[in-house]
């Protein structure tokens, strides 16, 4: 089943395309990681799957087919906007009140529980509560409806170090206790590398890359040679990203699966997440997706 | 309680479940871990590390693939063996090959550095060769 599913999704706002072209089919049970930089199109893609917005071209749909939008969708996910909006003015224990009335289902021993684990005072205001607290309040308030998807924007922008710790430690205990599929955006690659099992990367409006961390790393890697062997050598690899010093040339390379033989004088290294995600970053026309879109993008950047 | 606590090494560049089934193998060559003894709980983990739970479920399987833990419905995951160290005198024996060719090596002008250099990126050759069979088949096409 399709958590998040995608075809030829696009969003304009007036004159200008925030997403176009977005084809992507998440699978369930993923923590899907969403990377891209700023002005990107990852709160539109957000956006459209929440349902908070409507799309321009294509559709869009949630939890294996529904509709982004549609009350069947709405019942099964969970979305923290950006900075956690909530009602400064009212107590925990009216927001519990308040989300219990305003859903079909609401685990309110789930909340008061969890809340009282991590020493929320609930007659305190929102307001009072500091920036970790207030983050913990909504995602408690989202993860007792139990949906099936859990969307987060840019959950950890207003944290410190061990709020974000606690924040996403509580995400994956939820992972690990209801199995429910996440997907979060994040400018911290750092920390996406220890929670995301699968990468959307979008830059320019465009989905770039797409798919399971372990199969991506998987399928590239880092070679390092002589920088004056480097470019007769990439012409026979699918290099996404190249550096040269003078006498060392550093490829990060697509191997499409399986190993190939490292000529001598060449190195062959592991990848990390954070290595390929801002390779790709760094080079908005390589791109790296599943099935026959792949090959329309090769076409496209050949152009 | 469990026989051990992870820690993760953001400076390691290894994978979070590669650093969890390296420290169950060093524990277990240097006895901490004994057969009987039980791993964290997933969840335990999960929250203490803020990890994915596929992760550590990732890091038990090869644990149980390797014939090390086992894992017990309702209970946990248990150390069923123990990793068999290289005997004395083969380890002496293996030593004073590896002095030979570090006298070979300095001899050549190498210093330390760039022994250890030269080691490290044989260890990898070998280790690549080793595994070349084991092709990882995945989703993502060239574009």
């Amino acid at each position: 089943m399709s958590i998040v599913e995608a075809r030829g999704l696009g969003k304009r706002y007036g004159g200008t395309w925030a997403l176009r072209d977005c084809t992507l089919a998440i699978p369930a049970g993923h923590v899907a990681a969403l990377v891209g930089p700023n002005g990107a199109g990852k709160t539109t893609l957000l956006n459209l799957v929440v349902g908070l917005a409507g799309p321009s071209e294509g559709l869009v749909s949630v939890l294996g087919g529904r509709p982004a939008g549609s009350p069947a969708a709405l019942d099964g996910i969970a979305f923290v906007a950006q900075d956690t909006p909530l009602y400064r003015s009212l107590t925990a224990a009216d927001m519990l009140h308040m989300t219990r009335n305003l859903n079909r289902r609401f685990d309110d021993r789930f909340a008061r529980t969890r809340l009282g684990e991590l020493a929320i005072p609930l007659e305190r205001s929102a307001g009072e509560l500091s920036g970790g607290q207030r983050a913990q309040l909504a995602l408690t308030l989202a993860l007792a409806r139990h949906p099936q998807l859990l969307v987060l924007d840019e959950p950890m922008a207003m944290l410190d170090p061990l709020a974000r710790h606690d924040f996403m430690a509580t995400v994956m205990t939820a992972v690990a206790d209801d199995g429910v599929s996440v997907l979060l955006s994040s400018h911290v690659l750092a920390e996406l590398e220890r929670v995301a099992d699968y990468l959307v990367l979008v830059s320019h409006g465009r989905i770039q890359v797409s798919g399971e961390v372990d199969d991506l790393l998987a399928e590239h890697c880092v070679l390092t040679g002589p920088a004056a062997e480097s470019a007769a050598y990439a012409e026979r690899l699918s290099v996404v990203h190249a550096r040269r010093g003078e006498a060392q040339a550093q490829l990060l390379v697509r191997t499409n699966r399986g190993s190939h033989a490292v000529p001598a004088g060449w190195e062959k290294h592991r990848v990390s997440l954070e290595e390929l995600t801002l390779a790709y970053l760094r080079e908005p026309a390589a791109a790296a997706l599943p099935g026959p879109r792949a090959a329309a993008n090769a076409v496209r950047a050949m152009r | 309680m469990a026989a051990l606590e992870f820690r993760l090494d953001p400076g390691s560049g290894l994978p979070t479940s590669q650093q969890l089934v390296q420290q169950v193998e060093h524990a277990l060559r240097l006895g901490h871990l004994q057969p009987g003894d039980r791993l964290p709980k997933v969840r335990d983990a999960v929250a203490s590390l803020a990890i994915n739970p596929n992760t550590v479920l990732k890091a038990y399987r090869e644990l149980e693939i390797k014939g090390l833990v086992e894992g017990r419905p309702g209970q946990g995951t248990f150390i069923t063996a123990s990793l068999n160290q290289v005997g004395l005198p083969e380890l002496a024996k293996l030593r004073r090959s590896l002095l030979g060719w570090l006298a070979s090596a300095d001899t050549a002008g190498l210093d330390s550095d760039g022994m250890a250099a030269l080691f490290a990126s044989a260890l990898r050759d070998f280790a690549d060769r080793r595994d070349g069979g084991a092709a990882h088949a995945g989703s993502v096409q060239v574009a």
